[in-house]
């Protein structure tokens, strides 16, 4: 058998067989994301959690086991308003973007019949996305104002006498504009779920008998319910975490739990501000557990 | 020049020194230093100066950079941030740059070291309002944190304030004003005299006053007194059930709708008031300046009740010794003895000195801002901007005017926590 060496090579080595358990493998492989997430996220809330039984006075923080922050948390009112107003923004905001959601979804999959249409509108519906978040949110102000676009043109058409005056720094201004800002988080996993939907069963159901209405009602719909699940989770998590939309639009009239949140932060009162998030957080998570209940979203993964 | 002001988390120290020698490099070889071959030049000394006040001039680092050759680091952070900072990192600067009422809260924590008197040049030229409370013998001393109460100790190391002025100075004041109301002489209609015509039903929701809790509840303590439904013993210090009775009619206003807004930051009292949304708020003189300069009319409008006043200094860090001790004070009688008087004062500002910062000032200048008189000139703002033209007088008249009418100081109260959490409640209701 002839065999080439190199010189200095010298005799080859036995190849080393590096022999690993299959649990170890698996271990292995989930430690990139374990430590990832253990360090970005685990470790922080469970710090949040920490700081929010501690003392504080206006300079410093003092390592401690105190109830105090949670029992003046959840003792005043004004966290119960806060709580049931943001609530409402987000019960408000989450119906009209399912709504709107799912007609723009509906459309783009059912109405037009070229993939690279659709691609194209699809992607004509994300261009104000690349604008900031907030050049979005303020440039409503200008429109909706006592002197603004609307109001201007209502007076001036003679159609009211007096500017509308709850247009802005309003409720409804907070939701127009949160509408606005979420509208494609919801659009997103419907048309994903609406483009997946076998044409076959919608024809089925049709020769079947069905009206427009009951394939809508018998068969989109429910298979949409993963895509709206996801979007409702996107559209429910940011509403709640929010408080820039609702401070500059309601012009600092309204409340939120995370612009509450940012006030104790500004004044320094961190451990406050932690038991609020710790209560936030379980609130959030509750609500998202509730909706993986109703619905099953590993069908659409 | 380079930009010294470097924000909390910015630049770490060592880049900045570099920019900084670099800057020097370059002043010097373009022959920018003249005069002034000081031992601070030599020895590279720097001061890292931190605050709210003026730390965020940098017009200041350079001329301080020229004059004295020493170069100052400034930081720049809001109120409480700096009283945070003052308390636990008392070793992050040489100079504090606040006001008095935070003094209040850091100085019995030993972080700021007293200054001799008699290592101050200029002390003599301090305005009696620092001293005594009072800016001509027969003021009447205001409500509030008022500088002259926090402004001495007996002797270095004690924790508690002196009741009358003594040797040893807290801080050198540096810089201070008096708030009151803005509004649109255009869009009111009527004539504006008292704080309380922000209740006026005629403005119902065109009113606006700001969300910053020490600072709005003192603007609404006035606007209630004026209104006549309650006395306070000090609005400053406010008790409990003062606090319960302002919060309670505060909600009851902003339920019947009076208010359009509440404003947390400086663009967006100038955006209400530009736009129209509001017709008068609370406000501060350099916002008015801003909505003027978008030649929209706006006033600061004098009230009978008086004006809201603030006030801020520099003090020592209690770590300086040596010769950065004794460069802080040069640097101290520098900054009092007329340049930057004179830059704040064309600011709308006042100068503790006023005596030093007159020389710097032209006559016309020193007489539309600080003595009430007509501009017989374009008035120009300390970066050539015109501020106002000819003709203008300064609204509230001369210093004796405005200062000597302050009604109560920005200040911290017992019942600080109490009230913050009452005023949260006010803004959720």
């Amino acid at each position: 058998m002839a065999t080439v060496r190199f010189i200095g090579v010298g005799e080859s080595k036995p190849k080393r067989n590096i022999r690993i358990s299959p649990k170890l493998a698996a271990y292995l492989q989930a430690a990139p994301l374990t430590v990832i997430l253990g360090v970005f996220l685990a470790l922080p809330l469970l710090m949040i959690l920490v700081v929010s039984f501690w003392d504080y006075d206006f300079a410093q923080m003092y390592p401690d086991f105190l109830t105090m922050n949670y029992v003046e948390t959840l003792g005043s009112w004004v966290t119960w308003k806060t709580y049931l107003n943001t609530l409402k923004f987000a019960v408000l905001v989450w119906a009209i973007t399912l709504f709107i959601g799912f007609w723009v979804a509906y459309f783009l999959a059912f109405h037009i019949r070229t993939t690279a249409m659709q691609m194209v509108l699809f992607l004509v519906c994300t261009v104000p996305f690349l604008t900031s978040n907030i050049i979005r949110m303020i440039s409503w102000i200008p429109v909706l104002g006592r002197n603004g676009l609307i109001n201007s043109g209502l007076v001036n058409s003679g159609l009211v006498s007096e500017p509308v005056e709850w247009l802005l720094y309003s409720d409804f201004a907070v939701v127009l504009a949160m509408v606005h800002l979420y509208t494609l988080f919801m659009v997103t996993p419907i048309f994903n779920t609406l483009m997946r939907i076998d044409k076959s069963l919608v024809e089925a159901a049709r020769d079947a008998g069905a009206t427009s209405w009951q394939v809508l009602t018998n068969v989109i719909i429910p298979l949409a319910k993963p895509g709206m699940a996801i979007g409702t989770i996107f559209v429910v998590t940011l509403v709640m975490a929010d408080f820039s939309t609702v401070q500059v639009m309601s012009g600092g009239q309204s409340a939120s739990v995370a612009l509450m949140m940012k006030n104790q932060m500004s004044l320094l009162q961190y451990p406050a501000a932690a038991a609020n998030a710790v209560v936030l957080l379980i609130l959030v998570l509750s609500m998202v557990a509730g909706i993986l209940r109703i619905v099953d979203i590993r069908k659409e993964l | 020049m380079t930009d010294k002001t470097n924000k909390p988390s910015g630049l770490t120290r060592r880049s900045l020194l570099k920019t900084a020698s670099a800057a020097a490099g370059l002043a010097a070889g373009s022959g920018a230093i003249t005069g002034f071959p000081t031992i601070w030049a030599q020895s590279k000394i720097t001061l890292r100066q931190f605050g709210t006040g003026v730390s965020n001039i940098n017009a200041i680092a350079e001329q301080c950079k020229k004059d004295l050759g020493i170069t100052l680091e400034m930081t720049a952070t809001d109120s409480d941030a700096a009283a945070q900072r003052a308390v636990t990192q008392p070793n992050s600067y040489d100079i504090a740059d606040i006001e008095y009422w935070i003094l209040k809260k850091v100085y019995p924590a030993g972080v700021i070291q007293p200054m001799d008197v008699k290592k101050l040049k200029y002390y003599d030229k301090v305005v009696p309002l620092f001293k005594n409370g009072k800016l001509k013998p027969d003021s009447v001393i205001a409500q509030g944190t008022a500088p002259h109460t926090v402004g001495y100790v007996e002797k270095p190391g004690t924790k508690t304030f002196a009741k009358s002025e003594t040797e040893w100075f807290t801080m050198m004041p540096t810089i201070y004003n008096a708030d009151t109301l803005g509004i649109r002489p255009d869009l009111v209609g009527r004539e504006i005299t008292t704080w309380a015509d922000i209740l006026d039903p005629a403005f119902k929701g065109k009113t606006a006053i700001l969300n910053i809790p020490s600072i709005g509840i003192m603007d609404a303590a006035m606007i209630m007194e004026a209104s006549g439904k309650i006395k306070y013993a000090d609005k400053g210090n406010m008790t409990k059930e003062e606090i319960d009775k302002t919060i309670a009619f505060l909600i009851e206003m902003k339920k019947a709708g009076q208010f359009r807004a509440f404003w947390k930051s400086f663009d967006e009292s100038v955006n209400l008031m530009a736009s129209g949304e509001v017709v008068i708020q609370s406000m501060w003189s350099p916002a008015v300046a801003a909505v003027r300069s978008k030649g929209i009319a706006c006033k600061y409008q004098p009230l009978k009740e008086g004006y809201r006043s603030w006030g801020g200094g520099l003090g020592l860090a209690a770590h300086l010794k040596g010769a950065q001790l004794d460069a802080a004070y040069e640097y101290i009688n520098w900054y009092t003895s007329g340049w930057v008087g004179g830059y704040l004062n064309r600011q709308g500002y006042y100068s503790a000195c006023m005596d030093t910062a007159k020389k710097f000032m032209t006559d016309d200048e020193w007489g539309y801002w600080i003595e009430g008189k007509a501009a017989k000139g374009d008035i120009l703002s300390p970066e050539g901007k015109v501020m106002e033209k000819a003709g203008a007088v300064r609204d509230g008249g001369s210093f004796e005017d405005r200062m000597g009418k302050v009604a109560c100081w920005n200040s911290v109260m017992d019942e600080d926590r109490y009230m913050v959490r009452r005023w949260n409640e006010f803004i959720a209701a």
